[in-house]
């Protein structure tokens, strides 16, 4: 029936578009759009809501460890015993500890050990590195910053409560007395605390960093992205421009579909057992990471690849070829630099999922403790997500803090990296 | 002694003539899609420097047809070519034949204005390029120059040759595209119903614009707009069902045609 013949019906049916019945419909239509648009906010405040109390509670316990309680002193090098041609000899110990010391001149002899506790224990070393990296400080008087031991820490931070019994903290009278007197004297401060940056891993929380995570990881990506890059770029390429459309292509797609899904950790076991069972290669390298995270991403990264080749319009293709430009040319020429944005955006939204994986890594011993950044793909590492696997491990009162601190610092790389996507996306995507 | 037989002769000469006067010669074409069958033993021939318009309902072959000519029906999975198609006598079928050069003899201007995402003179240049027909920067100057002067856009994009093409209005994006087909210097233009995204004032100029190409070119060219194909045609073929139905001079067939369904059709009583 045409639909002159429909609107003639309905006139001879008389229908009235202004009758109550008509009304009441029309009024339940606009409703039902209603409920709609209120279901949607519903979904959202609450998507909202969980990530503000994951950034929220993550800050609320994570801040403090930006900040790190230290004692600023000063040291008179001149007079101490140290030859300049050999500075990692001297006795470095001792002399740290008469600076200290010499802080609290009537210091009893019974509570010198309580006091020395207070300071971290790797107080000489801090010391003798930064005179080794400025000679100079030999001559004369300069001061250093040592950063006191973990539970005077906390005690700053009032994570430590005076109020409660002695023998339930981990800080005694004694040294509480010893404390507030080098308030007293002004030596200490809690300044922003870049050893969280730039320290490697330590055993003691004052001491530890993230320095060799993020080059960990830093190195795990670059390698996951010079695998993952071409070798998925060449693999979407095939499939979608030159394979023909078989029962073997439909398999190899049905299997790339699934291994995208397939849980991460399943691809550790895979890494364990080729890249350090057959292959032999290094524990905990961010290589072998690297390489499990390639393997994880590629999935993804061909699908990205597929449909971004996919969305330049057919007529670009056929213009190119319609002036006698062989496949090659058509695609690198022009249907590729016209799918970039988009497959740059999806790598980098893949890099990004796994910079945070955990799995993978702790299969291949990333979560081993490591005390100082890797110099390359081949030395043992930890990863950033690892070493808040690590952290939040460990039973030292401070490290609470710093895990959530860790995964603040993670947050803050991945909200960069989806940035620069986005940036991506809006500087260089074309629609047609 | 060198006495031929009139047949033979008469079979010499025809070959002669249609040597002369056929660019491309279509013999039983037929087209499938997997299993269907898209063309049935069309045998039409393409007069050198003649615009030869393709009509009929949609559905009936006659883009399909264009196509088989320059091989975009390549590209296309699951489509198969009987029967030949030549180009100055040579099989474009044939496995000796390279189907890029093949492309650049036989250019395409498509339904859809579509120039790349770039400058106007990288579009114009682009063929050039990969052909390795030009080499100085001169050489390109002169290219562009001259094919925007061929296509009628010269004056109106000369101050702006280094903006995008697609910048452009849509009727100078398909003379830009028929300027880019012109630069690697074809023997054929095919044109897929070129004018249909455009107004008519674009198609008036697009036409013309046909019109003078004639002297240089051999065109064919599908159209859906009976009036245009009275326009700008000598020679008119009428595809129905995947047939070709009749080919005449263009006067012919809009006055007196042969067959009743071109009759019917040009009279607007299917399409």
């Amino acid at each position: 029936m045409s639909s002159a013949a429909v609107t003639e019906t309905m006139r001879n049916a008389g229908v009235n578009w202004h009758s109550d019945e008509m009304k009441a419909r029309r009024k339940a239509r606009y409703a039902a759009d209603r409920r709609l648009q209120i279901y949607g906010m519903i979904a959202i405040a609450f998507a909202l809501g969980f990530l503000a109390i994951l950034v929220g509670s993550l800050t609320f316990t994570g801040y403090k460890a930006f900040t790190q309680t230290v004692a600023t002193v000063e040291i008179d090098l001149s007079q101490a015993k140290v030859d300049p041609a050999n500075i990692g000899e001297a006795d470095w110990r001792g002399i740290v500890r008469n600076a200290l010391r010499a802080q609290l001149p009537d210091l009893s002899r019974s509570d010198e050990r309580k006091f020395f506790e207070m300071f971290t224990s790797s107080g000489q070393f801090l010391v003798r590195d930064a005179v080794v990296a400025d000679p100079g400080r030999l001559k004369g008087v300069s001061s250093f910053t040592i950063p006191m031991a973990d539970p005077v820490d906390q005690l700053a931070k009032g994570e430590i409560r005076r109020d409660v019994p002695e023998s339930q903290r981990r800080v005694n009278d004694t040294q509480i007395g010893l404390y507030d007197q080098l308030v007293q004297k002004g030596i200490i401060s809690t300044p922003f605390n870049w050893g969280l940056f730039f320290n490697a891993d330590s055993r003691f929380p004052e001491l530890a960093g993230l320095a060799g995570a993020i080059s960990g990881s830093f190195w795990s990506l670059l390698v996951c992205f010079a695998i993952s890059f071409p070798i998925g770029i060449a693999a979407a390429i095939y499939l979608e421009e030159f394979a023909p459309k078989n029962r073997l292509t439909d398999l190899i797609e049905v299997n790339i579909n699934n291994l995208a899904a397939v849980p991460s950790v399943v691809f550790g076991l895979l890494g364990l057992a080729v890249f350090l069972g057959w292959l032999g290669l290094p524990r905990s390298a961010p290589l072998v990471g690297g390489f499990v995270l390639a393997l994880m991403t590629l999935p993804t990264l061909i699908i990205v690849t597929r449909v971004s080749l996919k969305s330049v319009p057919s007529s670009i293709r056929e213009a190119a070829l319609g002036i006698g430009a062989s496949k090659h040319e058509a695609i690198f020429h022009h249907i590729l630099p016209l799918a970039m944005p988009t497959v740059m955006t999806g790598s980098i939204i893949s890099l990004a999922r796994a910079l945070g994986e955990t799995a993978p890594l702790l299969l291949i011993g990333m979560n081993a403790f490591i005390t100082s950044p890797p110099d390359g793909v081949f030395a043992a590492s930890t990863a950033l997500p690892t070493q808040i696997y690590i952290w939040a491990d460990s039973p030292e009162r401070g490290f609470v803090s710093r895990t959530s601190a860790a995964i603040l610092v993670l947050l803050a790389f991945l909200v960069l990296m989806n940035g620069i996507a986005i940036f991506l996306r809006q500087r260089f995507e074309r629609r047609w | 002694m060198n006495i031929m037989s009139e047949a033979a002769v008469e079979k010499a000469l025809e070959q002669k003539m249609s040597d002369a006067h056929f660019k491309m010669v279509g013999k039983d074409v037929s087209v499938y899609y997997g299993e269907k069958r898209a063309l049935f033993d069309v045998n039409l021939n393409v007069r050198k420097n003649t615009v030869t318009a393709l009509i009929g309902p949609s559905g009936c072959g006659k883009s399909t047809f264009l196509r088989t000519l320059n091989r975009m029906n390549d590209t296309i999975e699951g489509c198969r070519v009987t029967g030949s198609i030549t180009l100055d006598n040579a099989d474009v079928y044939d496995q000796s034949v390279d189907v890029v050069e093949l492309r650049a003899r036989v250019g395409m201007v498509f339904q859809k204005p579509n120039p790349f995402p770039k400058s106007i003179y990288e579009n114009i240049a682009y063929g050039p390029r990969i052909h390795g027909l030009a080499r100085s920067k001169a050489d390109f100057d002169e290219v562009v120059e001259n094919s925007l002067q061929k296509a009628g856009l010269f004056n109106e994009v000369k101050d702006r040759l280094h903006e995008p093409g697609t910048g452009l209005s849509g009727g100078q994006q398909q003379r830009l595209c028929i300027a880019r087909a012109i630069a690697v210097g074809p023997e054929v233009i095919l044109m897929d119903e070129p004018c249909s995204a455009l107004d008519p004032i674009a198609t008036a100029k697009v036409e013309e614009l046909i019109h003078e190409l004639r002297t240089n070119f051999t065109i064919v060219i599908v159209t859906h707009s009976m009036q245009q194909a009275a326009r700008v045609s000598q020679r008119t073929a009428m595809f129905h069902l995947g047939n070709l139905v009749e080919e005449n001079d263009t006067d012919k067939m809009f006055t007196n045609p042969d067959d009743q369904r071109t009759q019917d059709y040009i009279m607007g009583r299917f399409g």
